[in-house]
Formats: C-alpha cells, structure tokens, sequence
C-alpha cells in the first residue's frame, strides 16, 4: 500500500533532482556522518511493525496513511554500571513513521505532516538547515492550532442575544481539549470549559456510558472517537473525563486527570472526601470545592499549552552559579524557625532553592500544585501583601493540611534598579517568591519574621540581585550552547534530581500555536520511548514541518527539535553538544539535594 | 512631603470578614494600593497587609488580616480576629443573604473577640445601585456603564438601624469607585480608644519576635506605596 502511494506521489512530482529521499534514515549523508557523533554505533535494519497497526489509521484528510519508514534498531545495552552518557547509551537508533504505533496514542502532527510533500517543500528541503520548524509557508493548508488562542476564551454569556444555545454548543465542541469531573452519582462538579448547565445532558451522556461500564466490573478507561480520545480516571467516587484532539498517550492524560485530582485532595484531604461521599454518594461537591476552580483550570490549560513539567514530572530550576545557590541555601538555613517545615525560593516559576527535613523531601506534583497556585493563577499574586493558605500537599501526607506562608518579594533597594538592565527585557517580570511551610496553624508571623530576616540578608549580600537578574536573562539560548547546530529548541530532564531545563523559548516559540506545535512534538517523542514495551532508546523523526530526536538514558533525558531540513547526523551532533553542556553545567542548572537541616 | 516633624505612630490590628464575593479584598486593594480589579480571584485563606494612615495628631499603622469568605475557610476566622483591635464586616448591599451572614459576624465578634473591638459595618458595591450617581458628582466611577437600575437590595435604613442598635460604625462604600473606603479607615483609626492605642504597641512587639528587625524592613517595604497612596488615604 505504501509502495503504491509513493509511486503515485512521484508521478505528481516534477522531476527535481536531486530527488530527496522521503525516508530521513536512508539518506546517504546521514549515514556518512554518523561516526562522529556519539550516538554511533548506529545499525540500520529494517525493523518489522505488526502490519495490522497501520491499518488502523486510515483517516482522512490531514491524518492520512503516511509513508511507511525504514527504521533501525538494535538490542539496548543494559549497561547499568556505566552511568555515563559518554560511554555510549545509544543502544538503538530508529526512525519511524508514526501511525505505527498502537492505536492508543493517537498522535496526530507527526502524521499530519508526512503525507504530501510539495515540490515546493521538495525544493526547500534541498536548501540549508536553518529553515525554522513550523515555518508558516511550509503549511499552505490551515491547521488546527491557528486559532489556538481562541481555545482559552470562555464561551459567550448566556445572556447576550446574539448566542443562541447552539451556537455556544457549537463553540463548546470546537475546544480542542476538555476536562470535566462527575461524581460518581451522576452529578457535574467541573468542567473546563462551558457553564455545567449548557452542558449538562453532554455530561449526562459521558457519565451513562462511564456507569455502564462501571457497572459491568469492567471499567472503561477510554475510547476514540474520529480524532478524539477519551480518557478516564476514577477515583473513589469520582470520575475524571478528559476529551483530546492533542494526540497525548493515554499515560500523559492520565497524569493530567491525577494532577487535577491532587487538586481536589489539596483543597480538601482525603478524608474530607470520602468523608463526605460515604455519608451521602448525591453530595454536590461544587461547595466544599468552591474557589478551586480557578486552581483546576489554570491546571488544565497549563495541559492544554503544553506543559514540560507536566510531561517529565519534574521541575525547572533557576540556572546559578554553584557558590551563588551555595549563598542562597545557607542564609535560608540560618534564618529558620523551628516551626519550618518546607522553604522554597521561587523566581518566576523556577526554583531557586529549597531547605528541607533530612527525612523528607518534597515530590514534584505537590510542587506542581504550589507553583500553579503562585504563578498561574490569579488569586494569590493579584492579591498583594503576605498570604497564609492552608493546603493539603497530597504526596507528602493526603490525610491533613499544611500551612504555607507566601509572600512575592518587591523590587526594593537600589540592587535592582538598573534602568538598562530593565529595558533588555521588559517582559520578564522576574517576579521572586518566598513559600515557607509549616504544620502548624499558627505559626505566620514566625514564618513572616524568617522572610524578612531572609529577604534582607539576600538584599544585603547581592544574592537578591542575583537571582532577579538571573531570571531576567531567560532560559539558555540553543544558539549560545551549541552554535551552529540549527536545533531548534531542546528539553533536557536529570532523572536523578527530577528536574528539567530547557531552551529559551522566546525567538521561536512565543505564540502560543507554535508552543503547542513544539509541545506536541515532545508528547509524541515521549510516549513513543515511553510505550510499554517500547526498547528505543534514540529515536529520531522526521516529518514535513520539523525534526526531532529523543534520547533516553538512565541519567538523563533529552529531547529536541529542529527544523525539517536538519540532518540526522547534524541533529546528533547538535544534541551531543547540548548534553555535553548540560553536564558541564550541571550544578548550575539543577539543585543537588537542597539545604537539608 | 510635609511630614518634618515625626509623629507619634502605634499599630491597629484589623481583619476584614464577610461572606464570599462581598468585596473584602476589593476594598483592601483600594485602600492600600487605590487599584481595584474587576475579576477578582476569591481569595484562599487569608492575606496579611499594612497601609499607614496619618491622622493629625498621630500615625496609625493598619495591619489587615483580609480573611477568605468561603465557607470552608470559616473554622481558620478565630486566629485572626483574636487579637484584633477592629474589625470591618463586609456585606453586600446587592445581596441579602451577605448581611445575614455579616450579623452572624458581628455576634461572634461580640462574643468571642477582644471586649473592646471596634467593629464598623460595611455595606459594599454602592456603585450598583442608583443613589451612587448622585451621591457625588466628583468620584470616577460616574460611568454611567451600570444605568441598568437599582440592584440595591439592602435598604440603608435597615443596615443603619441594625448598626445603630449594635453600636457598629456604619458606612456603604465602593470599592470600584473608591467612594467611603478611606473614609471607613479613618473612622476606625479615630474610634480606636488611646488607651487601646498605646498597648497595641506592646502586643504588635510581642507578636513579631524581633520587633526592631521588622520595623526597619517594613519602612523599606511601604516606601513605594506610601507615597503612591497618600491622596487615597485622607485621614
Ligand atoms: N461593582 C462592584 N464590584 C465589586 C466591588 N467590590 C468588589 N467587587 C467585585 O466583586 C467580586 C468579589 O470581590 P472580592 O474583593 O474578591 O471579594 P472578597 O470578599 O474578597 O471574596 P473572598 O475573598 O472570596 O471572600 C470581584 O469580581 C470584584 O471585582 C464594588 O464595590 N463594586
Ligand atoms: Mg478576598
């Protein structure tokens, strides 16, 4: 079938030579260049998908049956002692073509991109690499992501005259993504996007078809429909609906719904919940859980943008030097009260250091909730002043709640006040907070006299300054670590600390659409080297409108993306070097272990 | 710019309660940093403030515990109005179930908070009803973008009688116009009694441990809204 379709394209073409290959991984130069790069040995072999997969997919229009690829593999070395990316973790290279993969994923761009490729597409691929991905003349056809901003307006007021119920059903369907949760007795308790009551027999259908399943002892974890994919979580009485036309694994999905469902535990424990669903299944839970939805939907569009934190399950440091972090923990430490359980210093999302017990530490999705709490939403930036919340943070203990002193640190002082440094980038706020955790209710003002004996001695000894500037500057610029190398943008996870870096997304990936595009790509990367029984431990792509590569060890991960010309070979030796540096750079970029007292 | 001579300062602690929505943080937004928000966030747990305001005989530093309205943050209410010299219990005068649930507040101030709190009962979103246009022609919020009507549903009278008999102050303010909102502070600032003045200076002390550490931190802090807010702050 694939034979056919590749002779019928080349009868349409012109004769343009040279012809490229539609397969990246038989391109000759790839193969020539490989030996320098460390991702060699690489071995080319053909590897054999179960046929009927591909089958699967033949649906229309941008979506269709792509190409089939030439793939290479070869057996993983289980090499657990060399924990060395240097000593060669490329157990495989392959390339693929994605519609090979199980039905579940169903991923979409990746596909969406292979299948016809214009003689103008032809004639730029024979150009340079530095064709940026999702360039807008690559694409004469509209996609589905130009109107992606739209995709976060709320639906028309009931109200106006001028929208009918069905043309804001119609608005509704057009989202790309939604999230709802139902009890378990039928009743809506959120959903992203529409009031519950436009909605409401939509949800009825989604919680019949759940329930029917449920009651069958065989619970439904999701179905497709089109280009859609239904996912659901249940847990205890409630069921967590997610409907994507993204293309996500069903895993990624299913860590969204949890993430949601954190949520709700953070706002009220666990006990409170089952609490209040054992005493009465018909509880309408939209009053205890009044207030949370802003914290549930600035969650969920966080998804919806794409999300690495999310996707890796780690987090994003604020890059410093080693003595500067070295500074900051240890004034930290010495300003402690003994009411102290957590500290966490914050610069614009990103972590600049943490003071701990020795016996705990803090797991990624709590922080998860804290930084969407702090940095997404609204309610407690806008708020001005100091705030004392109490939260459940579910990983660390899901029965009881803890109490969390925030305060945003101001631009004070003359250390920051540098008019040239302001007007280098006047969009990034470089906004600094101050989250102190305790057990105990009462404790504010400890915790609020420790922030200020912490914030003055940070003015005092320049750390302050340092860490706003740091933030300012952004995240590292591809161009500043791997010149030359024409990637595009590249995320790097540290498995041992579970945190994450990555590229600058500021020249490239400001728009939301083409973050989603680049963020998609990365969903795809991860759930192919993250499939069950998937053994990939390099994989590259290729597609119409960009490149990618993953590279999985059992240090790190990395992935990236550059544009549709790169090469493999200049792929590689473009990712080598940014892994090069990521390990150089290591203690700057990551937090090794924190403050522990 | 006119202060040569420092005055004597003390501090008055102060917590804002009411139901949800009524406008609680609206009403500290614009008495701290004279902005106000249209959507704002409900706020989780509590959010702790200062603004100064300067009476002609002294300066009074308010320190406000500006509490959540949900439901679920009520049993967390005890430890803010505990030590509270005053307290500004918020309803909604478009909405009638707010001023119930401000009388519940009231009755437990009454019985549970310091015996000589002063309370000041507030009647917010005075811009949604009709008599604001002609209340003063001076405000900024004559916008005319509300001539739907009169959503008022708490009469004056009632609350003021209700007020009269409980002996709250009574004002209804805006917080999207700023009409009233300095003027409930500088009332409290003057009801507060000088005797209760003087120890609140020794309770403040004892509540920040290292008082003289704070104090310094804070002036850096206020500088910036200090002078941003004095024509907000007549008193
Ligand atoms: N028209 C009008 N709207 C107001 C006024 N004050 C507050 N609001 C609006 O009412 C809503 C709730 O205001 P908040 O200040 O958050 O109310 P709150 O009492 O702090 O609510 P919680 O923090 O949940 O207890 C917001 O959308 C405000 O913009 C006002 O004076 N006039
Ligand atoms: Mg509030």
């Amino acid at each position: 079938m694939g034979q056919d379709r590749q002779a019928a394209e080349a009868e349409e073409r012109p004769p343009l030579p040279p012809r490229p290959s539609t397969s990246a991984s038989v391109d000759p130069k790839n193969l020539q260049a490989q030996a320098t790069t460390a991702v060699t040995p690489l071995e080319i072999q053909t590897l054999s998908f179960p046929d009927g997969s591909r089958g699967t997919f033949s649906t229309p229009g941008a979506r269709a049956v792509s190409n089939p690829m030439d793939s290479g593999s070869s057996t993983p070395r289980r090499d657990k002692d060399s924990a060395s990316p240097d000593n060669d973790d490329a157990a495989s290279v392959t390339s693929f073509a994605p519609t090979m993969r199980p039905a579940a994923d169903i991923a979409s761009l990746l596909a969406g991109g292979l299948p016809k490729r214009s003689p103008a597409w032809n004639l730029l691929r024979t150009q340079s690499s530095n064709v940026h991905p999702f360039e807008k003349s690559q694409s004469g056809t509209p996609d589905k992501f130009d109107d992606f901003a739209r995709e976060f307006e709320a639906l028309p007021e009931d109200s106006g005259e001028q929208y009918g119920d069905e043309e804001r059903l119609a608005i509704w369907k057009s989202k790309l993504k939604h999230y709802m949760i139902i009890s378990a007795a039928g009743k809506p308790i959120w959903s992203r996007h529409g009031d519950l009551a436009l909605i409401n027999s939509s949800i009825g259908v989604i919680h019949t078809i759940i329930s029917f399943y449920e009651g069958a002892k065989n619970p439904l974890q999701g179905f497709t429909a089109g280009q859609t994919r239904f996912f659901v979580l249940t847990q205890g009485s409630l069921y967590f609906v997610a409907i994507s036309k993204l293309g996500e694994s069903d895993s990624q999905l299913r860590f969204q719904l949890e993430a949601l469902y954190m949520q709700i535990l953070s706002t009220l424990t666990l006990p409170t919940l089952t609490h209040i669903f054992a005493n009465r299944p018909s509880s309408d839970l939209r009053k205890p859980l009044q207030g949370t939805e802003s914290l549930l939907s600035s969650l969920a569009d966080n998804f919806t943008k794409g999300s690495p934190t999310a996707l890796l399950g780690s987090l994003e440091c604020l890059k410093l030097r080693k003595s500067q972090r070295h500074t900051i923990n240890n004034t930290f430490l010495k300003h402690r009260t003994d009411k102290l359980l957590y500290g966490l210093i914050v610069a614009d999302g990103k972590l600049v250091s943490v003071i701990r017990p020795r016996r705990h530490s803090l797991h990624p999705s709590d922080l998860q909730l804290i930084f969407n709490m702090l940095f997404e939403a609204e309610g407690v930036r806008g708020g001005g002043g100091e705030n004392w919340i109490p939260l459940c943070l579910p990983a660390f203990n899901n029965r009881g709640y803890l109490y969390m002193y925030v305060s945003f640190l101001d631009e004070e002082g003359p250390d920051v006040k540098v008019p040239g440094q302001e007007q280098a980038s006047p969009t990034a706020p470089g906004e600094v907070a101050m989250v102190l955790i305790s057990a105990e209710k009462e404790s504010f003002f400890e915790l609020q006299q420790m922030r200020r004996d912490v914030a003055q001695q940070l003015a005092k000894s320049g750390s302050l300054a340092i860490i706003r500037a740091a933030a300012r500057a952004g995240r590292p610029r591809v161009e500043g670590i791997a010149p030359g190398s024409h990637i595009s943008h590249f995320l790097f996870k540290s498995r041992a600390n579970v945190q994450y870096c990555m590229g600058s997304l500021d020249a490239l990936f400001a728009d939301l659409d083409e973050r989603r595009k680049l963020m998609t790509i990365y969903h795809e990367l991860h759930a192919s080297v993250h499939a069950k029984l998937a053994h990939l431990k390099v994989l590259h792509s290729t597609r119409q409108d960009a490149t990618a590569l993953a590279w999985i060890t059992p240090v790190f991960e990395f992935y990236c993306v550059a544009g549709p010309n790169m090469s493999r070979a200049m792929m590689t030796q473009g990712a080598n070097k940014i892994i090069q540096w990521a390990k150089k750079e290591e203690e700057r970029l990551f937090i090794i272990g924190g403050g522990v007292f | 710019m006119s202060e040569s001579a420092p005055k004597p300062s003390s501090s008055v602690k102060l917590v804002l309660l009411g139901e949800a929505a009524v406008g609680k943080s609206s009403l500290v937004l614009r008495f701290v940093n004279n902005d106000f928000q249209e959507n704002k966030e409900p706020t989780i747990g509590a959010a702790f403030l200062t603004q100064k305001c300067n009476l002609p005989s002294r300066t009074i530093k308010f320190e406000i515990w500006d509490t959540a309205g949900q439901e679920r943050f009520a049993s967390l209410a005890p430890m803010y109005y505990r030590n509270a010299q005053a307290a500004l219990v918020v309803y909604d005068l478009t909405k009638p179930t707010s001023l119930v649930k401000a009388k519940h507040w009231v009755a437990e101030l009454q019985r549970q908070a310091s015996p000589g709190i002063v309370i000041a009962l507030v009647g917010n979103k005075l811009d949604l009803t009709s008599d604001s246009k002609t209340a003063d022609s001076d405000e900024e919020g004559a916008d005319g973008e509300d001539d739907s009507g009169d959503a008022r549903k708490v009469s004056t009278e009632e609350a003021k009688a209700y007020a009269e008999e409980e002996s709250l102050l009574f004002f209804e303010t805006s917080a999207k116009t700023g009409h009233n909102v300095s003027e409930v502070f500088t009332a409290i600032a003057n009801a507060i009694p000088e005797t209760s003045l003087k120890s609140a200076r020794g309770a403040g002390a004892s509540n920040t441990a290292a008082g003289r550490a704070s104090e310094e931190q804070r002036v850096n802090l206020g500088n910036a809204r200090e002078s941003g807010s004095k024509d907000n702050c007549a008193c």
